[in-house]
């Protein structure tokens, strides 16, 4: 056994609050993010949480929390430090990335970091890609655990239960390993505010993204953005008999 | 012109539809050929599954691959196989279930290249169309057209491309690629056969917060039963207890489009809302007139929910008569 800590490194994205209704923006190729909440794509804070209860249960010495984004990132680095991460690391760049771009960016982080454990959140809510998890452990050359529903560390391996269409598939992964997680995972803890005030002196490194030597140029070009046809305001049927009759004339029974 | 690769997706005995959807999808890239790659883990499974696959309408070819090794779909022990497999093709195209979902990326990753998830159109081999923001936005995407694609098939926006009516030729392959052993399949622990799946149900019903215990949102699960629907419930039910985690319908749960959905007591928080849009035929019960759950509505009925879904349940067992 060495004396490395056990470290698990949890990979956050910040992304418009899942209870914004998000809006078109004018150039019609994003949607409007200017005055708008912005949070923890909430999987990541259960991959967060499971990481901390991990180091709780003394199975992990150390839980970093690390993002690739613009130095607004730095707040929601700041609540992932606040739940209970030791540390902070925020790979700085000016641009969007693509998946690819940011899981290249992942794992230099993690030849840097060396952890034992890699989570994050199996998408963001929103690109909705469901990427880059994955594609961190393929150039990691490492096992990959995704969506998982529950994660059992056992020395040198870990369990995970993961919540596929067919029900729950077990696989066993020898670590270092990725692991996503999904949403019956846990539920993630409220901060306090000792916690965040004390989350204002825990160590928050910036590494410039060009130090890493990742290409992030872009291949996809986004040529339009646009709302999908809006669902219209049906019937209203006054008993429960009008209802199935309803659905009856509609032929959904 | 598009050669594409499919990722068949299979349960052991059967090819599953995903497959064939991704076969139409295929079909509107203008192809040159569409081949479907079959792993299975003995050579029999391999013809039997592969038949399958080459019954499908569209198909030019199967390339079937028996390894011990792939007895489970493990996307670490498949992608390096498929990468080997890739060289020839413009397009790689799996299902977006949670098969191609977790599959895909490591492929694409290997292969260098990038992926487009969830394609819902092909306007052209390069330009697609796929939802973001749990179906709130609609991109179009495209790239250049060299080099390769990695992609997965929206299943809720293509129907199965048909049978064919002569099979295209199937080819048994060995595998060549290094297969890592860091990754162990132990079981699959499949629903109960009872219970629909959330995820996959073609009817669901769920409750909210108007339910108020998780002794009465037993009645959520009664109507569930008589419609053969699977059972969900809204965030707000589940924070308080109601319904466990993983019947979560929303942006932050599951994210589903059922043929009828049917929200009892549940007021329609946004985050529910982009949840539910792409069900067929939406139905609501709420005392509240003003929930915004109506504003999308097919039927809407303002009631108590322990009136209403009893009186559901007598009017359905009724019509059974």
């Amino acid at each position: 056994m060495t004396d490395a800590p056990r470290r698990i490194l949890v990979c956050i994205k910040r992304v418009v609050d899942y209870n914004v209704r998000v809006r078109v923006d004018n150039e019609r190729t994003g949607v409007v993010t200017d005055g708008v909440k912005m949070s923890v794509n909430p999987f990541d804070e259960i991959a967060l949480e499971e990481a901390l209860r991990i180091r709780e249960r003394g199975d992990a010495d150390e839980v970093v929390v690390c993002a690739v984004g613009s130095s607004d990132w730095q707040q929601q680095l700041r609540t992932g430090l606040a739940m209970g991460a030791d540390r902070a690391v925020l790979v700085e760049t000016g641009t969007s990335l693509e998946p690819l771009a940011v899981a290249q960016t992942l794992h230099a982080v993690v030849q840097r970091e060396a952890p034992m454990l890699v989570l994050l959140g199996k998408q963001a809510i929103d690109g909705d890609n469901n990427q880059t998890g994955q594609m961190l452990a393929a150039l990691w050359g490492r096992p990959q655990a995704t969506f998982a529903s529950s994660i059992v560390l056992s020395g040198e391996s870990a369990r995970v239960e993961r919540e596929v269409d067919a029900g729950l598939e077990v696989l066993d992964v020898d670590l270092p390993a990725v692991v996503t997680t999904d949403l019956r995972l846990n539920e993630p803890r409220y901060v306090k505010l000792p916690e965040i005030l004390k989350a204002k002196r825990k160590p928050l490194d910036v590494v410039p993204l060009g130090e890493l030597g990742v290409d992030a140029g872009r291949r996809f070009r986004v040529v339009r953005v646009e709302e999908p046809p809006r669902r219209g305001r049906g019937i209203q049927v006054d008993t429960a008999e009008q209802l199935v009759a309803a659905l009856d004339e509609k032929g959904v029974l | 012109m598009a050669r594409v690769l499919i990722v068949a997706e299979h349960d052991g005995s059967s090819v599953l539809q995903s497959t064939a959807k991704c076969v139409a999808c295929a079909a509107q890239m203008e192809p040159e050929a569409v081949d479907v790659v079959v792993f299975a883990g003995d050579p029999d499974s391999a013809a039997r599954l592969g038949g399958q696959a080459a019954g499908i309408e569209g198909v030019t070819r199967v390339l079937a691959i028996a390894d011990p090794a792939n007895a489970h779909a493990v996307a670490a022990v498949l992608a390096p196989q498929i990468v080997d497999t890739a060289r020839e093709y413009s397009h790689v195209l799996g299902p977006s279930t949670t098969f191609g979902k977790d599959l895909m990326p490591r492929v694409a990753a290997l292969l260098g290249v990038g992926q487009i998830s969830d394609i819902m159109a092909v306007e052209a081999p390069y330009r697609f169309r796929r939802p973001a923001y749990a179906g709130n936005v609609i991109e179009t995407v495209e790239c250049e057209p060299d080099g390769m694609l990695v992609g997965t098939v929206r299943a809720a926006s293509y129907r199965p491309s048909p049978a064919a009516s002569s099979p295209a030729p199937i080819e048994q392959r060995e595998t060549s690629a290094d297969l890592p052993r860091h990754t162990l399949f132990v079981e699959l622990k499949a629903q109960q056969a009872d219970r629909p799946d959330l995820q996959t149900a073609s009817r669901v019903v769920a409750g909210g917060r108007a339910f108020g215990s998780a002794e009465n949102f037993a009645l959520v699960e009664q109507l569930a039963e008589k419609l053969g629907a699977a059972v969900g419930a809204s965030r707000a039910a589940v924070d308080a207890g109601y319904a466990s985690n993983d019947l979560q319908v929303g942006q932050t749960g599951k994210v589903i489009a059922p043929d009828l959905y049917v929200a009892l007591g549940i007021s329609g928080a946004i985050q529910h809302l982009t949840g539910i849009k792409d069900a067929r035929t939406i139905v609501a019960v709420n005392r509240d007139p003003e929930a915004p759950i109506f504003e999308i509505a097919d039927i809407g009925l303002v009631a108590d929910v322990f009136e209403a879904v009893p009186a559901l349940i007598a009017a359905l067992e009724q019509r059974r008569r």
